[in-house]
């Protein structure tokens, strides 16, 4: 069912997709960031494709790889009953550094053929830090507007706070204890965001000694 | 004395107007949840609505890339906590699906028994509690009674009221307990029959039904292109239901109908919901038909479920596997699904990543509410302010779900 789509989309843009991948009855197609709009509007407009129900759209970080984010976009057809995932790869925004086009860091929106993308993709911005271009309103979603960062990613420690208010000083009265702080609770699990498998990059790891330490306690 | 505005032109004496703002809520009866509106007022319809969510926010996707595999459901039954199971399920379904494995007969009727339970008490307390909010108190406090035999029986069944954390990657805590067929089948007339009588107190009601009929009212394409699922996207004639298009579990063996409405207005989002709970209740008769006696609940994968307590306390091999299960997690094979159920809501999707370790790499959650919410100020625009708290209501945000 949903291979028709993925044959659609590659006999029409042809050396734009980077690769599909089928996996336990989920079809995906990567493209480039250059075609990523072009391809979500063909999967909506195509007659074979009619990708008319958007399910969701959100990121993976891969700190490792040279392309670090990829952005996933779910959809599916309610007509036809398949599903398929358009995938795209981009490169984290340096600040102040002059835009590459070789190393793509934002796409336009898709809240322009799906309305329920807007939330969505401001949800991306909010949690990954990825633009998006022509987005009638991208404001952070879950987060308040004074928080710093981007929690998602995986060089956002899970242990960091940010209190909006400062924590109560003082005599501890009531026997109440403070909320945890950063290298309280939770000693369990993955502290160390580096992926355990070296073949997920697909570029070398770099230099060691820029690696951050495996202790989870990297700066933002 | 003679009048001195004789020849003033009429449209000179109209006051200039602006639109007002208006804040609602935070923390706000109507409400149910903690979520924040702007609310751009001409006179008292609403004209505009900025939706703030995020208030119940706790970062759920940033903590299942910490723990294991497994630590991940007491955090999906705080998502959508009126129907733990539900999620519960949906995340062991993604998890299944990412190691290719399918769980015994038995427990794939046990999951749909309890899942629909879960859902019929979801309904239960949409509609509840939105009757209520507009005053039938009556009607709430006896659908609370029939959510507390539901509970009941999960309780009986689970060992918790609210947060069960039971079904489990490959199976479930515990196999069902011998009484399960007689009590779902007792809950389920004791249920139907509140049902019933609460249904002739509200659908007869004229203020009731003035409140809800034409208000809030989304068209089916609009309702598409949000991406809308669940009872709120059935509500406008769209008969998607994925428990019908893409049957998981045992629901292909299953005789159900979807309903759907026509107007996509509050009385048909309140109406759906309450069709599909005597639905739930004929699905939970039939499981109990069908649901073998015996035979194993937990599949045979010594790698991904925990031994029996007899087998950790009494075999050397027992111990070791249970330590390897409790401390570094199910290994999950590398790669990338996306699963998605029936929820309370619609559509319940999880997008998980592995590295092929014991601890998820990405745990992403399709929240079903978020999607209607969004919705909201397309449905309320041009309506009074009073009409908020019925609209919300059918919206059924939950705060766990839609914050994450």
């Amino acid at each position: 069912m949903s291979a028709v789509v993925v044959e659609r989309v590659k006999a029409q843009f042809g050396s734009k997709v980077v690769e599909t991948t089928s996996f336990r009855g989920d079809e995906s197609i990567v493209v480039e960031p250059a075609a990523y709009y072009q391809v979500a509007k063909f999967l909506r407009d195509d007659p074979a494709c009619d990708m008319s129900m958007f399910i969701d759209i959100t990121a993976v970080d891969y700190p490792s790889r040279d392309a670090r984010f990829e952005l996933v976009l779910n959809l599916y057809s309610l007509h036809k009953a398949h599903r398929v995932r358009l995938k795209t790869r981009l490169f984290e925004a340096e600040q102040g550094e002059v835009a590459d086009a070789t190393r793509p860091t934002t796409v336009p929106t898709v809240s322009t053929l799906w309305a329920g993308a807007n939330w969505f993709e401001r949800e991306v911005w909010d949690m990954f830090g990825l633009k998006f271009e022509g987005h009638p309103d991208l404001r952070r979603l879950l987060l308040y507007e004074e928080f710093e960062g981007h929690p998602l990613r995986k060089d956002y420690s899970a242990d960091k706070t940010q209190p909006l208010m400062p924590y109560r000083s003082g005599p501890d009265v009531l026997g109440k204890q403070r909320p945890f702080l950063g290298d309280e609770g939770m000693p369990f699990g993955r502290k160390d965001w580096a992926p355990r498998d070296a073949s997920w990059s697909d570029d070398s790891l770099g230099d060691p000694e820029d690696a951050p330490p495996p202790d989870g306690t990297a700066p933002v | 004395m003679e009048p001195n505005d004789y020849d003033i032109d009429e449209a000179d004496l109209e006051l200039p107007t602006e639109p007002m703002r208006l804040n609602m809520g935070p923390s706000h009866p109507a409400m149910h949840g903690t979520i924040r509106m702007i609310l751009e007022l001409d006179g008292e319809s609403v004209e505009k609505v900025d939706v703030q969510m995020g208030y119940l926010h706790r970062g759920f996707e940033k903590m299942c890339e910490r723990g294991t595999w497994a630590q991940v459901f007491p955090y999906t039954d705080r998502l959508n906590y009126v129907s733990p199971i539900l999620n519960n399920v949906g995340y062991a379904l993604a998890v299944e699906k990412l190691c290719g494995i399918t769980v015994p007969e038995r427990c794939q009727y046990y999951r749909v028994l309890l899942g629909e339970l879960s859902r019929a008490a979801d309904h239960l307390t949409c509609n509840g509690a939105m009757a209520m909010e507009l005053g039938a108190f009556t009607p709430f406090l006896w659908m609370m009674k029939a959510r507390e035999h539901i509970w009941d029986l999960l309780e009986e069944e689970t060992g918790a009221r609210l947060t069960h954390s039971f079904f489990r990657i490959g199976g479930a805590a515990k196999p069902p307990t011998p009484n399960v067929k007689a009590r779902a089948l007792e809950v389920c007339d004791a249920v139907e029959a509140i049902c019933r009588e609460s249904e002739k107190l509200l659908l007869t009601n004229r203020i009731f039904l003035d409140r809800l009929q034409g208000i809030g009212t989304v068209s089916a394409a609009e309702a598409v292109q949000f991406g809308w699922t669940g009872p709120a996207l059935r509500s406008t004639g769209i008969a998607y239901d994925v428990r019908k298009a893409h049957p998981y579990l045992v629901y292909d063996r299953m005789d159900f109908e979807v309903p759907v409405g026509h107007d996509g207005d509050n009385y048909d989002r309140y109406m759906v919901r309450w069709a599909e709970l005597y639905q739930s209740l004929r699905i939970v008769r039939q499981c109990v038909e069908q649901m073998p006696d015996d035979g194993p609940v937990n599949v045979d994968a010594p790698e991904l479920v925990l031994p029996p307590k007899e087998q950790v306390y009494g075999t050397i091999e027992g111990t070791i596997q249970h330590f390897k299960l409790v401390m570094e997690g199910p290994k999950v094979p590398k790669g990338e699904v996306y699963s998605f159920t029936e929820a309370g809501n619609g559509e319940l999707g999880f997008f998980i990543v592995s590295d092929g370790t014991g601890t998820p790499y990405r745990v992403r959650v399709r929240p079903p509410s978020v999607f209607v919410l969004q919705g909201f100020p397309r449905m309320i625009r041009g309506h009074m302010i009073a009409d908020i708290v019925p609209t919300f209501g059918s919206v059924n945000m939950i705060g766990g779900e839609c914050d994450r």
